[in-house]
């Protein structure tokens, strides 16, 4: 459909601004893996030290560019499906909010105002005005969601008995889940970290700050995925050449991770003091539950890609993958999308061994940890975001695509280095490799105390992996600017490929009410976290702890003997 | 994964593989000791703070079971046993606390594993099991 000039500009600049952003955070990226590898043996380089462009790295990559991304794939898919424009204050509110914040985040890190890494970590502190831009980038992703449900009402009335399109049901189970995860993040963040950290109040409760971040750091790794799903049932079937295989399984893993997300966040705190054994095993099982949609997922878009190929012309068992449109530039979202489900297979099944309590002991917060991520969120996550951005900044802007042999190439490029980059963080981690630390400065320099020549090999191996990414990512970015800075030849319109159902399935009212869910899901919420706030309140104290990343000396005036520094004595 | 949840089960129940102990927070905790509680038993009370471990080196004979009761002076730290998948967080304002049996003899690092500001990466304790009387 044709689209107004505002609309279409909101929609570039919310791809553009964040890409641009991905450059610094994929730089960063590069750069830790030769500080891990011992190739660099210095705290900064370029003006920008290891926790900094850390720090970047995480709020760029994992934020910034995942919500705008969400936001305007929203934007896209709801326009395409309903066949409407948000309103108008919607989507110019959203945008203004989102680029402020976003800005004001950027500033700070790299005037290195944050570098407390992008879960927050009191008590160590950020400038309170991160905190303020962190919540405006969510708030703007939020007024973008208030547009869209106006949106639909209008379409539903227009439309009695139209049914809601698979692609609509998705984001506005993506962005209802968001909305209830966001609310404990918001309150961290506004109610507890900003006076904190601006000096009106001294106290805090570290083990509350750390429930409330997780509470809402689960569901953003979904948040970050459901995208990434929709574009696997409702594009990737059809640009494979077939048909989407079942539409309520579709409909059925979507809500499913409405009623799963958000009460599985504990999972990241394992290790830590506050929480219970059995809110532990709880959540634990919870979390193998969540696993469930993407095994179905798997299988739906699994049985789709085999139609497709048997579409194509196979015939026996295993032939129909070949068949299927691999390193056609026609079909250049294809790579995209199955480099993605290939490392996703690792990715998911890494991730419930994280999940899985006791075993957690050998993984948390080692190289494992990135290594099973970077097959998520670098893996399916940002290829789809990687390919509906030049596909979406193409269409939407009227301007070809350039380089086309290149950017169909980039998403093989870019798999091969995350095997890498995993394989060798996760190696390392088994060995006891710590994530988030600058390695290069001790345990990879052999002139230190503290060198460890067992981590050798694994870092060096990510290091290539990175490597190899950091030139996917440069084939990437040269393509897109290209594109985005050529001369318009088309109308600018909003189309995605949209795939058919394979069958003509009864309707389930189940699956076309989202009420009931909800209610699952905030009944779920209070399952466990009612549980834990309990414990957080009976096992732990506030403390009048707040410090700067540089230094080991207490802000809020509290030194007694233990908070000073002691040196390692080993390090001497 | 029916399978894999009972190997777990099972590792907490008849093998006492489990996730570390909740202990209410009490100001004592904030002073290190390692204490020799009979002959093969320790209780250490371990301080994590910006950008060491104190007590930074602990010695015990082979065969000896030690209480670690873990918390942290300033910010979030982590404390991870390489060899022994031991795994906590050091949370100021609360303790933390898990039982380890060291059968063989060693050198046992301890690493930061939780960023902690800018001398993270030199955060290190060890463990020495030994068969030599002090």
């Amino acid at each position: 459909m044709n689209i107004s000039a505002s609309y279409r500009r909101t929609i570039l600049t919310g791809l553009f601004m964040p890409m641009t952003l991905f450059i610094l955070g994929a730089y960063n990226g590069v750069m830790q893996t030769l500080y891990r590898a011992g190739v660099i043996h210095k705290a900064a380089v370029a003006g920008i030290n290891y926790y900094q462009g850390l720090t970047m790295h995480g709020v760029i990559n994992a934020i910034v560019l995942t919500t705008f991304f969400a936001v305007v794939f929203g934007h896209v898919t709801m326009s395409h499906y309903l066949k409407k424009e948000p309103p108008g204050w919607s989507y110019r509110i959203s945008m203004v909010l989102m680029v402020i914040g976003t800005l004001i985040d950027a500033i700070l890190m790299i005037m290195g105002k944050a570098q407390a890494l992008y879960t927050f970590y009191a008590p160590l502190k950020n400038s309170p005005l991160f905190y303020l831009g962190t919540s405006l980038l969510i708030v703007g992703s939020w007024v973008a969601f208030f547009g869209w449900i106006k949106m639909y009402i209008d379409w539903k009335k227009e439309h009695p008995d139209g049914k809601m399109p698979i692609a609509v049901l998705g984001t506005f189970v993506n962005f209802t889940m968001w909305v209830i995860s966001s609310i404990p993040v918001a309150y961290e963040s506004l109610v507890l970290l900003m006076p904190w950290s601006a000096g009106w109040t001294e106290d805090i409760n570290v083990p509350l700050t750390r429930m409330l971040f997780w509470m809402f750091g689960h569901p953003l790794v979904y948040f970050w995925l459901l995208p990434a799903y929709i574009a696997f049932y409702t594009i990737l079937p059809k640009i494979s050449g077939g048909k989407l295989y079942s539409g309520n399984a579709a409909r059925l893993a979507f809500l499913l991770f409405l009623i799963l997300s958000t009460p599985v966040g504990v999972h990241h705190q394992f290790s830590e003091p506050v929480m219970g054994q059995g809110t532990k095993l709880w959540v634990s099982i919870l979390t193998y539950a969540v696993s469930i949609p993407s095994f179905m997922t798997a299988f739906t878009v699994g049985a789709s890609l085999e139609l497709a190929g048997r579409k194509r012309g196979a015939r026996g068992l295993f032939d129909w993958m070949a068949k299927l449109p691999w390193f056609r530039s026609e079909y250049y979202l294809f790579g995209y999308f199955l480099c993605g489900l290939i490392l996703f297979i690792f990715g998911g099944l890494s991730g419930i061994i994280n999940a899985s309590y006791s075993l957690n002991q050998m993984v948390h917060n080692t190289g494992w940890v990135p290594g099973h991520f970077h097959m998520t969120v670098a893996g399916p996550v940002l290829l789809v975001i990687l390919g509906m951005s030049i596909y979406m900044y193409s269409t939407v802007s009227g301007k070809p695509v350039k380089f086309l042999t290149m950017v169909t190439l980039v998403p093989y490029v870019w798999m091969i280095g995350v095997a890498l980059l995993s394989h060798g963080l996760m190696a390392g981690g088994l060995m006891g490799e710590p994530r988030r630390t600058n390695m290069g400065m001790s345990y990879t320099n052999p002139e230190s105390n503290l060198f460890n020549s067992n981590w050798i090999p694994t870092a060096t191996v990510t290091m290539f992996g990175g490597i190899v990414m950091g030139v996917a990512a440069l084939i990437y970015f040269v393509s897109f600017f290209a594109t985005a800075l050529g001369k318009r030849t088309r109308q600018p319109v909003i189309s995605l490929p949209e795939s058919e159902e394979l069958h003509e399935e009864k309707p389930i009212p189940l699956l076309h009410n989202m009420k009931p869910w909800i209610i699952a899901s905030i009944i779920l919420v209070m399952l466990t976290y009612i549980p834990s706030l309990m414990n957080v309140f009976k096992y732990s104290t506030p403390v009048s702890n707040k410090f700067n990343a540089e230094s080991p000396v207490n802000e809020s005036g509290n030194n007694d003997k233990y908070s000073q520094p002691v040196t390692n004595e080993r390090a001497k | 994964m029916a399978v894999f949840f009972f190997a777990l089960l099972y590792n907490v129940f008849a093998r006492k593989i489990d996730v570390p102990t909740c202990i209410p927070y009490q100001a004592s905790f904030q002073q290190s000791l390692v204490k020799q509680v009979d002959n093969t038993h320790y209780e250490v009370y371990v301080i994590a703070k910006m950008w060491a471990f104190d007590p930074a080196e602990i010695t015990i004979p082979v065969g000896s079971t030690v209480d670690f009761y873990l918390s942290s002076a300033d910010v979030v730290h982590g404390f991870n046993i390489e060899r022994k998948g031991v795994n906590l967080m050091a949370v100021p304002g609360a303790v933390n606390k898990v039982t380890v049996k060291f059968t063989d003899y060693g050198t046992y690092r301890i690493v930061c594993h939780e960023y902690c500001g800018a001398g993270h990466h030199n955060m290190m304790a060890q463990v020495l099991v030994t068969y030599l009387k002090r």
